[in-house]
């Protein structure tokens, strides 16, 4: 690893806006803060995704991976993150090195890759992201980046965060500190507004930022960047005229914040999208902090006739599930701002939550677990999968919560799932999409498919049929609760 | 027939090809109880997991040996022993699969010797199979990644056995979908001949409801069927990249191969049922002479769509001669062919070249083609140029039911045909008025009708006349 690279990483686990860190001893802050990978258990992308992740809803440049083809040919295209213009970003760019590469660099290679996108494609800029392969052969992407910037006369970005370097998480960070290095504070906005934020951590995934500009707008606040949902490298590089920033999805990209703070003295803030109460306190933080810089004071007052207003309707429209969902176990499997987000949310509906992982959450995560969920919050840290798939089997949960890569063990324990991870296609922010995640969860239980999917075969492992009991006359024996209910059976009602 | 062209840029734009590795863990996937595991950064594992995942629509076991920078740099001898008792002590599997990647071949781990290692330090896992291929990311593609794989397995797995006269082991290439293996399986049992599939996939990723979870692949080919293939009496091989793994049959066991290049199309079908018959010293049953007939219909209704139509395929070597050539047999033009690495595949197409590219070389030359085939990573293009797309291969994510998707044998073909078909059939539109327009020198020379004798023009308005009164 470059002495660069180390520097930074160093540099990243020195946050001095996480708490936790700051009350760590020098040796412990050294560590950092991500566990240790366990080679044969492990789960979850590298820094390289986490980078990629962080920056690629930047919608107007082209993303080129340096590395083999393994890093782009696997994973491009794989996120909803959505663009209201430009769709370059959803384009993958590879070096796609080879044995030659390897063994002889590949800097040429990438120098020349460069050159070919901004003849064929002309972005405003190019973001070169390392991979394990060419930092282990020693490629210097940095100086790569700085001579084609002064060849090409563009913006070309070097974002340093090798695979190896660490997890998702820490890769999030070093993709923000490229943005910091090379992006925010390089280009003025045409025009300042009193009522100009940033909105940090945000990926607009399947649109979701679209669920709550609208609010902002009707405010008449203006969205100067969004890092880096449904993002424009111009909006990233003015990002530093803003008079607020708010701070989303937990501390993935909390250095951001807390550098704009150091630099151009903008104060930030901790805000969640998700669940109506969070909505609302974000859009309340974002007046506050506004009218604290300067803006016209009657921001506040609009801001909290709209929320009246949205809430009200919101309200509205849940009431209709909140019975149909009242004391329905949810089992939560995800990471980070999720862990907490989603749950003020659930309570929102009337859910219980018999579960939420933490295995990707930070400490703080954890804190706020703790807050919203209160002392019996039963925080998972490490489950198997064949304990998730137990515990659905034996309906101590009715529906399960995650990413797509667990969905099977709902699934195959014949058990209601919902996608809240990057994969899913339905939005859940702000007062619409809580609605919809309501909406979805509740389509998702009173399925009837629960119903004809627990219908044992009428015959045993042998083929015999079993007697004479047709299958319609039997359903009740092994209905679990859940589908008990979807056909309108009280528990009572189900024969043990 | 083809020559081979390569890409001459130095930046692949919307890679088609995807990495060894992956294609190596695709062929483990394909044993029962096997947990594959990828020696590198745990990023490897994550991205070939996700993208096997919603193709499938299934859990996919799949490990990593976590490598980090010091790892890295000082060998990768503690990670792998962590992982195999890590994973024998979680999911208690029968068969480890490690494949090698980028960052750990960059560095040159010698994993054949770790293995040996680690056999001497830790007993526990005397009762755990441990086979290991070499696959670095920046050589070849998923096809040669899942080439490598099934020859490992022979190599670590099979001996030499009394030779059972109605065993035939099947090699199936990686471009084949459970539902292709079940109707190939099906085919040689129905010829009284039992049949040993290396690696079946249709046992693990066909996409069924197991009676509990385990951590492992949920069935594929056991391991005492791959150690009874040294048994068998033929290899039939389908698709070129099957070629590594049956010589090494051959070689370990003496197992006189054949490998069919596709089982996609009418005469190759022909090919097996003869073969099979000669085999087996049956006759071809009347189930199949009746699926041939039908073949031969539908290839006759679909003729009218596919005949003359202007097509760019983007496939794996195997899956684009199989595809391709089938087009080519109903009357369609390969006009931009692109595909990932070097094979012999090649040359066989009925194409004049082949691009060794990416999705971008295929978007440029499909701009006047009537249907886009590829992977779903097509599906960008598809919508840029406005043509329609056939999704083929691995990735489809955007479509579910791959797994029982069938496109071999008699009702394979047919049934990809018709896919076909309708999918040019769909693209008929309704014809206009102005669909035809006269060029302007026609226009010209038609000119001299508006100085008709002036008699003329009176009839014709009084014709008119009369049609308006009869209207009236």
């Amino acid at each position: 690893m470059s002495v660069s690279l180390k520097a930074k990483i160093a540099e990243v686990f020195e946050e001095p806006g996480c708490d936790k860190n700051q009350g760590k001893s020098e040796k412990e802050r050294k560590k950092g803060c991500t566990k240790q990978l366990s080679p044969g258990a492990a789960a979850g992308g590298c820094a390289f995704d986490g980078a990629k992740i962080a920056l690629q809803p930047i919608a107007d440049v082209a993303h080129l991976v340096h590395g083999p083809i393994a890093c782009e040919g696997n994973s491009w295209d794989n996120r909803h993150s959505g663009s209201s213009g430009p769709q370059l970003y959803r384009s993958g760019f590879t070096t796609d090195i080879n044995e030659l590469d390897v063994v002889y660099g590949g800097e040429k290679r990438l120098f020349k890759s460069i050159r070919e996108i901004i003849e064929k494609y002309n972005p405003p800029a190019v973001f070169v992201y390392q991979t394990c392969v060419t930092a282990l052969v020693g490629d210097d992407i940095e100086a790569v980046c700085q001579r084609a910037t002064e060849k090409f006369g563009k913006p070309i970005i070097p974002v340093n965060a090798p695979g190896f370097a660490g997890p998702k998480n820490l890769g999030n960070k070093l993709g923000a500190e490229a943005l910091l290095d090379y992006v925010i504070g390089t280009v003025e906005p045409e025009f300042t507004t009193p009522y100009d934020i940033n909105i940090i951590g945000e990926y607009n995934l399947v649109g979701e930022l679209w669920q709550v500009k609208p609010l902002l707008d009707a405010l008449g606040i203006r969205i100067l960047s969004c890092i880096s949902g449904d993002g424009r490298y111009n909006e990233v590089a003015s990002a530093h005229r803003a008079k607020v920033n708010m701070m989303v999805c937990s501390k993935s990209m909390i250095n951001i914040a807390t550098k704009m703070e150091q630099r151009w003295g903008i104060p930030y803030f901790e805000g969640s999208f998700y669940g109506i109460g969070d909505m609302s306190d974000t859009l309340r933080q974002i007046a506050k902090l506004l009218v604290k810089q300067g803006a016209p004071d009657d921001l506040l007052d609009r801001t909290e006739r709209l929320i009246e207003v949205e809430e009200a309707r919101a309200w509205l429209r849940i009431a209709e599930y909140k019975q149909r969902l009242q004391g329905k176990r949810v089992l939560l499997i995800t990471g980070g701002v999720k862990s907490w987000s989603v749950v003020a949310a659930l309570q929102e509906g009337g859910m219980e939550i018999v579960g939420t992982s933490i295995k990707k959450s930070t400490k703080e995560d954890k804190e706020k677990i703790k807050e919203i969920m209160g002392d019996d919050a039963h925080m998972i840290d490490d489950m198997t999968p064949r304990e998730m798939y137990n515990m659905l089997r034996d309906a101590r949960a009715d529906i399960m919560l995650s990413g797509g890569r667990s969905q099977f063990v709902a699934l195959k324990a014949r058990m209601p799932w919902l996608d809240i991870n990057q994969e899913r296609y339905h939005p859940y922010g702000g007062y619409e999409g809580m609605v919809e995640l309501v909406r979805e969860i509740d389509r998702a239980i009173y399925n009837p498919v629960w119903q004809q999917v627990r219908i044992p075969a009428p015959w045993g492992d042998d083929g015999e049929t079993l007697g004479a009991v047709l299958p319609s006359a039997q359903p009740m024996d092994y209905l679990t609760e859940v589908a008990a209910k979807s056909i309108g059976l009280t528990p009572e009602e189900v024969p043990s | 027939m083809a020559s081979v062209v390569e890409s001459k840029k130095a930046c692949a734009v919307n890679p088609l090809k995807m990495s060894q590795p992956l294609g190596a863990s695709f062929a483990f996937l394909g044993l029962d109880a096997c947990m594959p595991v990828m020696h590198g950064s745990q990023g490897c594992t994550s991205f070939g997991l996700v993208l096997l995942v919603r193709h499938f629509k299934e859990a996919i076991p799949l490990q990593t040996t976590a490598m980090n920078e010091v790892t890295s740099i000082l060998g990768g001898y503690d990670n792998i022993e962590a992982a195999l008792l890590n994973i024998r002590k979680r999911a208690a599997p029968r068969v480890i699969a490690i494949c090698s990647t980028g960052l750990t071949e960059t560095k040159g781990d010698d994993v054949d010797g770790y293995i040996v290692t680690v056999r001497k330090r830790k007993p526990e896992l005397d009762d755990t199979e441990i086979i290991y291929v070499s696959t670095p990311d920046y050589v070849g593609g998923f096809e040669d990644g899942y080439s490598h794989a099934v020859t490992a397995i022979v190599k670590t797995l099979v001996k030499p056995l009394p030779v059972n006269a109605r065993q035939v082991t099947l090699l199936p290439g990686s471009h084949l979908a459970p539902a292709d293996i079940d109707e190939l399986r099906e085919i040689i049992e129905a010829f009284g001949l039992s049949c040993i599939v290396l690696p079946d996939i249709s046992g693990s990723l066909d996409g069924h409801i197991a009676p509990d979870w385990r951590g492992t692949t949920l069935g594929g080919t056991t391991l005492e069927q791959i150690r009874a293939a040294g048994a068998s009496a033929l290899t039939l091989g389908v698709g070129e990249q099957t070629r590594e793994a049956a010589e090494a049959l051959q070689n370990i066991a003496g197992t006189p191969l054949e490998i069919f290049d596709r089982l996609t199309g009418l005469e190759v079908n022909d090919r097996l049922l003869q073969r099979l018959a000669q085999v087996s010293g049956q006759p071809v049953p009347a189930k199949y002479r009746r699926q041939r007939s039908q073949l031969l219909d539908a290839m006759l209704d679909g003729h009218f769509y596919t005949g003359g139509i202007k097509v760019a395929i983007a496939a794996e070597p195997d899956l684009l001669l199989a595809v391709g050539s089938l087009l080519h047999e109903m009357g369609a033009e390969l006009h931009c062919c692109v595909s990932t690495t070097k094979s012999a595949s090649h040359a066989r197409l009925p194409a004049t070249t082949v691009i060794l590219g990416d999705l971008e070389d295929f978007e440029r030359s499909a701009a006047d083609c009537d249907l886009l085939i590829t992977h779903s990573h097509g599906r960008q293009a598809a919508e840029r140029l406005n043509k329609p797309l056939l999704r083929i291969g691995f990735p489809v994510f955007d479509r579910i039911g791959n797994a029982h998707r069938c496109q071999v044998g008699y009702r394979g073909t047919m049934a990809l045909i018709f896919e076909i078909a309708n999918l040019m059939i769909a693209q008929i539109g309704h014809h206009h008025a102005t669909d035809w327009p006269l060029t302007p020198e026609a226009l010209r020379a038609a000119s001299a009708v508006a100085q008709a004798k002036p008699d003329q023009i009176q009839a014709s308005a009084r014709y008119q006349e009369t049609v308006a009164a009869a209207s009236a």
